[in-house]
């Protein structure tokens, strides 16, 4: 398969605009240049592109909706604070063919009208920050970014790489948008939504790298092309991050279509130590956890959806036998807990109960009440939390129960069967 | 506070820009964390409260209050190191440090904190000392890169 977003990957000097141009880059600006703004936004739509960063929201209607916003500046915002666990795609593409987000965001600059863009990337990537920032400044000096890019006149659009400083919940598009103005990084009430009122209360158009980096394929190849990679409900292809207990831990470009085991046995060779796979959690922290028996389920939008699963950033974590349920949701809350932003009761004080809950297991301390009490707080969370996180944060408890509630059960009684837990 | 104010120009004495001002001072403190006189002249200078300048640091975890050790080492605890044995790796550092999560070492070198995904999954288990990330560790590989870090003092 021909490769769309990590086909020069490696291949390249990173931050030369020179090789990204010999490699075939900035051809869908320019193509972009001589099209109709409704036409490119067309090709968009028609790429069957959704969102990469986990809500999956379709970028052609996005974009539309965006264009058609009246009022101004517009910023163009790119999200690269990938601080889900298990996800470490974007640093591929930031770190090895930065032009492809970069062209990616001039291209939504020239439709939009945006004269200034952010590419917000985690406090935790410094030096991956260093190279976007020399390929931003090597695409000022070549006329790709700038002032009459590409000598047409008032086209002008800059970029400027703004640091993150370790808040998992700035992944949130109105929490980054606070934390890009020096504020800290807690969720907005929505409506208004970031189009209409983001950064600076200016519409915004916000996208994470991974999604900015499809759009000069589409342009150049069109959208139909890129489609065609994929399945008929996703379009083109995805980087899959495989981590946890697999051979071949890595970044996979893979076809929409293509079954998660043919992702961790084709690709990734397999469980290590000849060890069997318990379970593997999908789309980052807050993505469902599932059994061998969902492994056939292809990965693709629908066909996800179908089966209750989201496949979120792209994030797969292979979890083996000698690990113990109870302890790995733990380990999960835990990580929820120190991020919750702390803005709303549900989340704030749900996160923390949890942790006290699920530590009564660990400890074989728990009774059915507390059992029941974990299961109806998860709903509480999930309906009742303000912003994503908290909605989302107890998505792995409630699938962990509904696969192995058995497991939780002898908790109850004291025994863990793999011997992680340290009963009392 | 000359450094200070050196910072503070190059970014445009601007609100907007007070998460990026306080990353690039605490890289010049040589302390890994912001000393109060500083953030003091930074609310003054900005025109902000002190109490909305330490909203803002004490939110992002990468900042520091307190004085911390010349190489903070981060050893991730998310799910991917987890599974892959993050936990034996704390506790070889705790052994080769003689210091607990939060603590810096005696000599003020170390200071050894748990953390939250860093990205490296791919060679998990990992840590992270400054901007270095070291992963796909054993024992002997831990103490070799420790050791390193002592010897350049």
């Amino acid at each position: 398969m021909d490769k769309v977003l990590s086909a020069r990957f490696g291949k390249i000097k990173p931050d030369s605009v020179e090789e990204y141009i010999a490699a075939g880059g900035y051809e869908g600006l320019k193509k972009t240049m001589a099209m109709e703004h409704v036409d490119a936004i067309e090709e968009i739509k028609k790429a069957n592109l959704f969102g990469r960063g986990g809500a999956a929201y379709p970028t052609g209607i996005k974009w539309e909706q965006a264009y058609a916003i009246q009022r101004g500046p517009k910023y163009m915002v790119c999200n690269g604070d990938e601080g889900e666990p298990g996800t470490f795609k974007d640093r591929h593409i930031l770190s090895e063919d930065p032009f492809e987000l970069i062209e990616g965001m001039t291209i939504g600059a020239y439709i939009m009208g945006a004269r200034e863009g952010y590419i917000y990337i985690r406090g935790e990537y410094t030096a991956i920050q260093k190279i976007v920032d020399s390929a931003i400044k090597n695409a000022e000096k070549a006329g790709y970014l700038g002032k009459n890019i590409l000598g047409r006149e008032g086209f002008d659009f800059t970029l400027k790489v703004v640091s993150g400083a370790g808040a998992y919940v700035c992944g949130e598009n109105t929490a980054l948008v606070e934390s890009i103005e020096g504020k800290t990084g807690r969720p907005r009430q929505k409506p208004p939504y970031i189009k209409n009122c983001g950064l600076y209360q200016m519409p915004t158009i916000l996208n994470n790298v991974e999604t900015y980096s499809c759009i000069p394929w589409i342009i150049k190849d069109g959208g139909d092309t890129f489609s065609k990679k994929g399945t008929e409900f996703s379009g083109g292809t995805k980087l899959m991050c495989l981590s946890g207990n697999v051979q071949n831990r890595g970044v996979y470009e893979i076809p929409f279509g293509m079954t998660l085991r043919e992702l961790i046995y084709d690709l990734g060779g397999g469980v290590t130590n000849g060890r069997k796979l318990k379970f593997v959690h999908l789309g980052g922290q807050s993505g469902s956890c599932f059994p061998e028996s969902l492994l056939d389920t292809k990965i693709c939008y629908y066909d996800l959806k179908k089966a209750g699963i989201s496949l979120g950033s792209g994030a797969v974590v292979v979890v083996d036998d000698s690990h113990c349920a109870v302890d790995y949701l733990k380990n999960s809350m835990e990580f929820f807990e120190e991020e919750s932003c702390g803005k709303c009761t549900p989340c704030r004080e749900g996160t923390y109960r949890l942790v006290e809950l699920v530590d009564k297991f660990t400890e074989g301390t728990a009774t059915m009440e507390d059992f029941n009490k974990m299961k109806s707080l998860a709903q509480t969370m999930k309906t009742s939390s303000f912003c994503g996180l908290g909605q989302s944060a107890p998505v792995p408890l409630l699938t962990l129960i509904k696969y192995f509630e058995e497991e939780f059960l002898e908790h109850i009684n004291g025994t863990c069967r793999t011997g992680v837990c340290k009963m009392r | 506070m000359q450094k200070v104010k050196e910072v503070l120009n190059r970014h445009g004495n601007s609100k907007d820009n007070l998460i990026q001002v306080m990353l690039e001072l605490q890289n010049l403190s040589g302390t890994n964390s912001l000393p109060h006189e500083w953030v003091e002249f930074v609310a003054v200078e900005l025109d902000m409260p002190l109490s909305r300048v330490y909203s803002v640091i004490t939110f992002y975890s990468m900042f520091g209050t307190e004085p911390r050790g010349k190489y903070v080492v981060e050893v991730c605890k998310s799910a991917p190191c987890h599974v892959t044995g993050a936990g034996s790796l704390l506790a070889m550092l705790e052994k080769e440090l003689q210091v607990k999560p939060g603590q810096t070492t005696e000599d003020g070198v170390f200071t050894l904190i748990q953390s939250a995904c860093f990205g490296a999954c791919d060679i998990s288990p990992a840590i992270k000392i400054g901007d270095k990330v070291y992963g796909n560790l054993t024992p002997e590989k831990l103490s070799h890169i420790v050791n390193t870090y002592r010897e350049v003092q």
